[in-house]
C-alpha cells in the first residue's frame, strides 16, 4: 500500500542558478521523513519535484522502483497538503475532499463512503456541507488534510502544513498527524522551517543546506550525532554553543556543547563570564551568559534557578559530551 | 477643532467629485432632457427641463419609425457582446498563460502583447481596410467584431495577468495534484477568482466598442451593417439636423450600456479596490 520513494542524482536549476544539487534518498514504506532546513534551503522546491510539480532537471525520482519522472502529478498516487490551504473555494468541504475521486472516475457510492472515513477520523463531519470560506484556520487545514486521505495515496506530501496556525493549533494538528501517521501508515514526506516539528514527527529527518543533504538520520542520532557545525546549530532549541577548542584546553578548531551540558558555578569554572539575561520558563531556566572570548554562551538548567543579571560566574562543559569540529566545520570523531 | 478637521476635509472631497460629476452628467443630461422637447424648445431654452408645452416625443417617433433602427441596435447588440466574449476569453488564457508558464520569452511576448496599449488601433486602419477588402470582410459585423477583439486585447491581458499573478500557486497544484486539466483550472479555480477584473475589463472594453463610430463608417457602413452610433448620423445632414431624432436616438443608445455597466460595476467596484482595501 504505501510507497517507497527513491531519489537518485536529482537536480533542479533554473538557468543557470542550480537550486538542487545532486540529491540521493531512499524513504522507506511507511517513514515520516522531514526535509528541514532554513528559508531559501531548496526543500519546499524537492518537495514539489516529488509531486511532479516542478520538472526534475537530472537524475531520476522513482516509487517503488518505478521512474515516475515523466508521470503527471494526479497519476503518481500522492496527495500533497499546502501552507495556505489551497482549498477549492467553490465547492464544499465534502466536494473538495471528493474532486479527487470524482476525477479518477470512482463511483459516488465510493466517494461518499472515502469521505466520510476521512471526516470521521478528522471530526469533520459537523462541517461537511460548509464552504472554506465559512471555515476557521485550523478546520480549513484539518480539511486540507482530509482531502489528502481520501485519495488512499501511497505517499503524502506536506508543505509547512502548520506555518500559518497559532501556537496552540500548531501543537494540536502536530499530534494529530502523528497519530494518522500510526494509524494509516503511510509513507508521508513533511517539509518545516520549525525543527521542534521536525524532531517530534519525523523517523528520519533530511537537513538540507543550499540545494544539498548535510545530514540524513533519525532525530536523536542527528541531536547527539551531527555530521557537522551547520546540523549541530540548526537541530535544537536553544541552539548549541560553539567555542574555539583551545579556550576549553583541547586541540580541535572549534567544539561545541549543548546548553543542557554546561554546568555553571558562582566560585569556579574553565570559562569566566557574566550573567546577561535569564529567562525562567518554569520546567527549566535558560541562562544566558557573556563571556570574554566566545561571546555569548546559553545554559540550560532543570527547574527554576535564580541567577542575578551581572554576576561573575564560570561555566563548565561535560567533557564527556563536546563534540570537536575542524576548522571548516566537520565534525571529528573518536 | 481636530475633529473637525476630517469633516471638513470629507466636505472638500465631496464638493470636488460633485462637481465632478456634474461636470460629466451635464452633456448626458442636455442630450437626455431635449430629446423630450419640441425642436422650438430646444433651440428657445436649451438648458429648460420640459415642460407641459414643450414636452413632446417626436423624437422617439421619427426613430422607432425609421424601421432600421431595430436593426442598427441588434447590430451594436452583436458587436458589442461577441467582441467582449472574445477579448475575455482571449485574454483571461493570454493573460494564464503569461502568469502561469514559464518558457523562453515569455516576459517579451507580455511586452508586446502590451505594446497594443500604448498604439491606436485607428493608426492601422488603411491596413485594416485593405486586409478586410482583400478577405471579402467588407460590410460585415465580423469585420468589426475582429478589430474590436483586436483593440480590446492588449488592455484585458495586461490587466488580467497581473491578478492571475495573485492567484494561489498552491491552489493550482492542489488541482493538478487532484487530477484537473489545465482548462479545469483555467475555468473553474481561476477565472471565478478574478471575476472583479474580468468586469473591469469588460467595462473599459464594452464602452469604446458601442461608442464606435470610425470603424463602423469605414469597415461596415451599409444599411445591413450599421450601428447605433452610426445610423444615427442619418439625422444629421450636411444642411438639416433632425436633432429630435439626433438626440432620441442617443438618448436610446446609452440604456444598453447602462444595463450592462449595472451588472458589471458591483464587480467592478471591488476589483477597483481590491489590494487597496484587505
Amino acid at each position: 500500500m504505501s510507497g517507497a520513494l527513491t531519489l537518485t542524482g536529482v537536480s533542479k536549476s533554473f538557468g543557470k542558478t542550480e537550486v538542487i544539487q545532486d540529491i540521493d534518498l531512499t524513504v522507506e514504506p511507511g517513514e515520516f521523513c522531514v526535509f528541514v532546513g532554513p528559508s531559501g534551503c531548496g526543500k519546499s522546491i524537492l518537495l514539489r519535484m516529488i509531486a511532479g510539480l516542478e520538472d526534475v532537471t537530472t537524475g531520476e525520482v522513482a516509487m517503488n522502483g518505478r521512474r515516475i519522472n515523466e508521470l503527471p502529478p494526479a497519476k503518481r498516487e500522492i496527495a500533497m497538503v499546502f501552507q495556505s490551504y489551497a482549498l477549492y473555494p467553490h465547492l464544499t468541504v465534502r466536494g473538495n475532499m471528493g474532486l479527487a475521486l470524482k476525477q479518477a472516475g470512482e463511483g459516488r457510492a465510493a466517494i461518499a463512503a472515502a469521505t466520510d472515513r476521512a471526516a470521521g477520523m478528522l471530526s469533520l463531519q459537523p462541517l461537511m456541507e460548509r464552504r472554506p470560506a465559512e471555515l476557521s484556520g485550523g478546520q480549513r487545514q484539518r480539511v486540507a488534510i482530509g482531502r489528502a486521505i481520501v485519495r488512499r495515496p501511497k505517499l503524502f506530501l506536506f508543505d509547512e502544513p502548520l506555518s500559518n496556525l497559532d501556537a496552540a493549533l500548531r501543537v494540536a494538528t502536530r499530534i494529530e498527524i502523528a497519530r494518522l501517521h500510526r494509524e494509516l501508515g503511510a509513507t508521508m514526506i513533511y517539509v518545516t522551517h520549525d525543527q521542534i516539528e521536525a524532531m517530534t514527527l519525523a523517523d528520519k529527518i533530511v537537513v538540507l543546506r543550499a540545494g544539498r543533504i548535510e545530514q540524513v538520520g533519525r532525530p536523536m542520532d542527528l541531536y547527539n550525532d551531527p555530521d557537522n557545525i551547520f546540523v549541530a546549530g540548526f537541530i535544537g532549541s536553544p541552539q548549541m554553543n560553539f567555542l574555539p577548542g583551545g579556550l576549553v584546553g583541547l586541540s580541535s578548531a572549534q567544539v561545541g556543547i549543548r546548553p543542557e551540558h554546561l554546568t555553571i558555578s558562582a566560585e569556579a569554572g574553565q570559562i569566566a563570564g557574566r550573567v546577561s539575561h535569564v529567562e525562567k520558563l518554569g520546567g527549566e531556566t535558560l541562562t544566558y551568559v557573556a563571556a570574554e572570548t566566545p561571546g555569548l554562551l546559553t545554559v540550560r538548567q532543570f527547574g527554576e534557578q535564580d541567577h542575578r543579571v551581572d554576576a561573575p560566574v564560570w561555566l563548565t562543559p561535560d567533557p564527556r559530551r563536546i563534540l570537536h569540529f575542524d576548522a571548516e566545520g566537520r565534525r571529528l570523531r573518536g | 477643532m481636530a475633529a473637525r478637521r476630517p469633516l471638513a476635509r470629507s466636505i472638500a472631497a465631496h464638493a470636488v467629485l460633485i462637481l465632478y460629476t456634474l461636470i460629466a452628467l451635464f452633456p448626458v443630461f442636455v442630450i437626455v432632457i431635449n430629446s423630450f422637447k419640441s425642436r422650438r424648445a430646444i433651440f428657445a431654452e436649451p438648458l429648460a427641463l420640459p415642460t407641459a408645452d414643450s414636452f413632446d416625443l417626436v423624437g422617439y417617433r421619427t426613430v422607432l419609425a425609421q424601421g432600421d433602427f431595430v436593426l442598427y441596435f441588434q447590430n451594436s447588440m452583436i458587436v458589442t457582446l461577441v467582441s467582449l466574449f472574445l477579448v475575455l476569453l482571449f485574454g483571461a488564457m493570454a493573460a494564464f498563460a503569461l502568469s502561469e508558464y514559464r518558457f523562453r520569452g515569455n516576459s517579451l511576448v507580455g511586452l508586446y502583447l502590451a505594446l497594443g496599449i500604448m498604439i491606436p488601433i485607428r493608426l492601422g486602419t488603411v491596413a485594416i481596410l485593405q486586409l478586410m477588402v482583400a478577405s471579402g470582410l467588407v460590410n460585415t459585423l465580423t469585420a468589426l467584431i475582429l478589430v474590436y477583439t483586436a483593440q480590446g486585447l492588449p488592455l484585458a491581458v495586461f490587466i488580467l495577468s497581473e491578478f492571475m499573478r495573485g492567484v494561489s500557486d498552491d491552489l493550482k497544484n492542489a488541482g493538478r495534484i487532484d487530477g484537473l486539466s489545465e482548462y479545469r483550472i483555467f475555468f473553474r479555480l481561476v477565472l471565478p477568482l478574478v471575476r472583479p477584473a474580468m468586469a473591469t475589463v469588460a467595462v473599459f472594453t464594452m464602452i469604446p466598442i458601442w461608442n464606435d463610430l470610425w470603424f463602423p463608417l469605414i469597415l461596415a457602413p451599409s444599411e445591413a451593417t450599421k450601428t447605433l452610433t452610426l445610423g444615427s448620423q442619418v439625422f444629421i445632414g450636411q444642411f438639416v439636423t433632425n436633432w429630435n431624432a439626433v438626440l432620441a436616438a442617443l438618448s436610446l443608445a446609452i440604456l444598453p450600456v447602462l444595463v450592462l455597466y449595472l451588472i458589471f460595476s458591483r464587480q467592478l467596484i471591488r476589483g477597483i479596490t481590491a489590494g487597496a482595501v484587505k
